[in-house]
């Protein structure tokens, strides 16, 4: 950089920023506005300065593999940063796919980002292991700490907590959605600061134990700002009436176990319910229902006209319980049920919620031979009536391929399409033909899909279909499917924009691995289990492609021996790091 | 269905396969998901052995250990090209003794799957007349009338059950009042418990009602609350 200071006549003790350093300066203040990480990761590879200043004022840190990289090259070149997501695990290790202990400690993250990120507000984990003492570390470590989300994470307990709630003072948001929490017997609601909170949201659904609740009462009225509240089932619905007299701002509550308890006194009054909602005028959320008797559903109807997401998904309603709530919901955007509505149902929901933009319907009962209450007679009628739909999981024994091309052709803003017909290897109920037709409609009709979970009878005709028309697909499961490798094959050559392929007993081997080398750096992971795949087939891969971690492991925790024919379990993702050094003795890193 | 002579033809060939000796080492049996045959396959040992994904290494999926036949058969490995084109699942042949539990199938989370079973979700509300308290009962636990008496008996036990089978009357020893357990179905009708099958009467009562059968000349629709 020239010195121009010398050439000022006058010389003195001004001195005016270079070039450079002006460039740099508003490239700072412009790249501040920018928020989008694809955005930003574009910047940064324009030219050296760009990635300085993009560096210099990236505040939100996305890091989608936590072993993808590691926290030290990350604090190394973000300085700023207040906001932190992390996700560990992959999905299948929420169906028990993935033996216990195998990663995913958040504690090496936390001792780095303690050091370096001093202004630390905010951190997210998905599928992460957090312990105790990483809660109380957060608290020491962070002063202006305001919001924890734990997202599918364990490790940690009611005492984690406690320490969390009474020295962050300035938490806004503790939500813990679909955790593991260790119970400790330490009541953790009382800790909260006495003269008042900031909370605005607090999420404890998943906590499978009693919570102290005076305390929580006590809690709701020193929060005036709490805006999200979302209770667990054993939070019974005299209680729940009684939080939210004092919260009536309240815009999302979980309402627990939506029942009252198991003894109660008959003749006295039973409080009113339905007007405890009515005046809950800004509720736009509901959930919960844990164990609901449907006699106190009428309750809510004062709000369904302004609800634009409901979670039924726990509890157990008919048909006709469901139409009495559903009738009223026209601005529903979001509805999770369980299959126990049937498709009437679902029926009445195509014909109420016009503006519907995502369903997912759960099975009551999650086995292979469960009766099934839904079928595509229900999937039709979403199809017809809810144009609008973006997202959908599907749970069902029974389904056409008819019904699949309806919804491909009715909704063609698609982006999440998941079907999952429990039952292994059923073909279209009504003509006996693989399910081939309709996923691949899905493809072909759906534009924007990017998300996409196929079941049933499927041939390599369907992953065809996949490679040639799903070229915006990044997220692809698939189970029980395919004939051959050729399968996989069509998708690893079609689908430019994979990102996360997961794939449970199908029959790909070797040679369709070999297929996606050009590809799988450009993947977050790809997984496969129960497949063909040998233990050479998964060297090879490692020994072509050094930047990608194979990691191959059993199911139950034992190592994957060289005499074994086929791998139980491949795991592979890239990273810019050699293999991680916290792997339990059985996982293999080729 | 008809299964077309394709598949007629690869269940043999798979079962031929599955027979075949040495496969006892291999830690991956002859399963083959797209054809899923070890579903019809007879085996020797017990049913439900395991066949989940996350079987065991060193017995993993040995079925063909089981087999004493020894009916050499095509041999063929898994990537034989030959007995691959071929490959199409059929979808009718399940052998029910032969279906073990699957890891991770359906893919509901664990959190989801276990709310599901330990809440039962059939509350249905049971007064008594007379009695200070309500109580809630989950339909779901029980599996016939007997057994919701015997229920209702330990909830309320100043009361004891006489002639279950019989519409279920039960007796105040106090008062000598005979109580009748009725029910109110979907409908809104009341109707005495015990003269549908169990299965329908849990999916179609609303709440349940001891009422002094003093009451109950017969049993009339009563409207029901708001």
């Amino acid at each position: 950089m020239r010195d121009i200071s010398a050439e000022v006549p006058g010389g003195g003790d001004y001195h005016p920023p270079c070039p450079d350093q002006v460039l740099e300066n508003v490239l700072e203040n412009v790249l501040q506005f920018l928020t989008s990480r694809r955005d930003r990761n574009a910047a940064s590879l324009v030219c050296k300065s760009w990635y300085r200043a993009e560096a210099l004022t990236r505040s939100e840190l996305f890091i989608g593999n936590c072993y993808a990289v590691t926290a030290r090259r990350v604090t190394e070149r973000f300085c700023r940063v207040n906001s932190v997501v992390l996700k560990g695990r992959p999905r299948f290790a929420d169906f028990s796919l993935m033996p216990p202990n195998w990663g995913a400690h958040f504690t090496p993250w936390l001792t780095a980002f303690g050091a370096a990120y001093h202004w630390l507000e905010k951190i997210y984990l998905k599928r992460m292991s957090i312990t105790d003492d990483d809660l109380a570390q957060i608290s020491l470590s962070f002063p202006s700490f305001k919001e924890l989300t734990l997202v599918c994470c364990d490790g940690f307990g009611t005492s984690g907590l406690a320490i969390l709630a009474s020295k962050s003072r300035q938490l806004r948001v503790l939500d813990l959605i679909e955790d593991e929490v260790n119970d400790d017997d330490v009541d953790w609601i009382s800790c909260f600061p006495e003269n008042g909170t900031c909370l605005e949201s607090l999420s404890f659904d998943c906590v499978e134990w009693p919570i102290n609740f005076g305390a929580l009462e006590r809690l709701v009225a020193r929060s005036p700002n709490l805006k999200k509240l979302r209770l667990n089932q054993f939070v019974t619905l005299g209680q729940l009436y009684q939080l939210i007299v004092r919260a009536p701002q309240l815009t999302h509550l979980g309402t627990g176990a939506f029942s009252p308890p198991e003894i109660w006194a008959q003749g006295s009054e039973e409080p009113d319910y339905e007007a405890a909602f009515s005046a809950c005028r800004s509720l736009v959320c509901l959930s919960g229902f844990r164990e609901v008797v449907p006699d106190y559903l009428p309750a809510i109807y004062p709000v369904c006209g302004k609800l634009i997401s409901l979670n039924f998904s726990y509890a157990n309603i008919n048909a006709e319980e469901l139409k009495s709530v559903i009738c009223h919901c026209n601005k529903l955007q979001t509805l999770w049920v369980l299959d126990t509505v049937r498709d009437e149902g679902l029926e009445a929901v195509a014909t109420t919620c016009k503006d519907l933009i995502e369903l997912r319907v759960f099975p009551i009962d999650a086995s292979e031979d469960s009766e099934g209450f839904v079928s595509e007679v229900g999937l039709t009628a979403i199809a017809e009536g809810c144009r609008k739909l973006q997202s959908i999981l599907y749970f069902c024994q029974r389904m056409t391929n008819a019904a699949v091309v309806a919804m491909s052709k009715n909704c063609p803003d698609l982006v999440v399409f998941r079907l999952c017909i429990m039952g292994r290897h059923r073909p279209d109920y009504l003509t006996n033909e693989p399910m081939d037709e309709g996923f691949g409609a899905i493809v072909m009709n759906c534009a924007k899909l990017t998300r996409l979970a196929v079941s049933g009878l499927l041939t390599d005709k369907a992953f065809s279909y996949i490679g040639r028309y799903g070229k915006l697909v990044r997220t692809l499961s698939v189970a029980f499917a395919g004939d051959s490798d050729s399968a996989l094959k069509y998708v690893l050559e079609g689908c430019s924009n994979l990102q996360k392929l997961e794939i449970r007993d199908s029959p790909f081997g070797d040679s369709a691995l070999r297929d996606g080398l050009h590809h799988y750096y450009n993947m977050r992971f790809l997984w496969m289990s129960s497949c063909r795949v040998t233990l050479q087939g998964c060297r090879e891969i490692a020994q072509t492609l050094p930047q990608m971690v194979v990691e191959v492991f059993t199911s139950e925790s034992t190592s994957v021996k060289d005499e074994d024919e086929y791998v139980d379990t491949l795991y592979m993702y890239r990273s810019l790091e050699r293999s991680r050094n916290d792997a339990p003795a059985y996982v293999r890193i080729l | 269905m008809v299964a077309k002579p394709r598949e007629q033809n690869l269940e043999f060939e798979a079962a031929e396969r599955n027979l075949s000796p040495g496969m006892a080492n291999q830690a991956w049996g002859l399963e083959d998901s797209a054809t899923d045959f070890k579903e019809t396959e007879l085996t020797l040992g017990p049913p439900g052995e395991s066949r989940d994904a996350g079987g065991k290494s060193g017995t993993k999926r040995g079925f063909c250990e089981t087999l004493d036949l020894n009916l050499t058969g095509s041999n063929a490995k898994r990537n034989d090209p030959g007995a691959q084109s071929q490959q199409e699942a059929c979808p009718t042949a399940k052998h029910p003794a032969a279906k073990a539990k699957l890891v991770g199938w359906p893919p509901v989370r664990a959190l989801r799957k276990n709310a599901m079973r330990s809440d039962g979700c059939n509350y249905v509300k049971v007064a008594v007349d007379g009695a200070p308290y309500l109580r809630k009962v989950d339909l779901e636990m029980y599996s016939s009338y007997k057994h919701l008496s015997e229920a209702l008996e330990d909830m309320f036990s100043c009361f004891t059950i006489r002639n279950y089978f019989n519409a279920g009357k039960l007796m105040d020893p106090v008062d000598g009042s005979e109580y009748v357990l009725a029910y109110e179905d979907r409908d809104g009708d009341w109707m005495m418990v015990g003269d549908i099958p169990w299965q329908i009467f849990a999916r179609s009562c609303k709440r349940i009602r001891l009422m002094k059968s003093s009451e109950t000349v017969d049993i009339e629709p009563i409207t029901p609350p708001k």
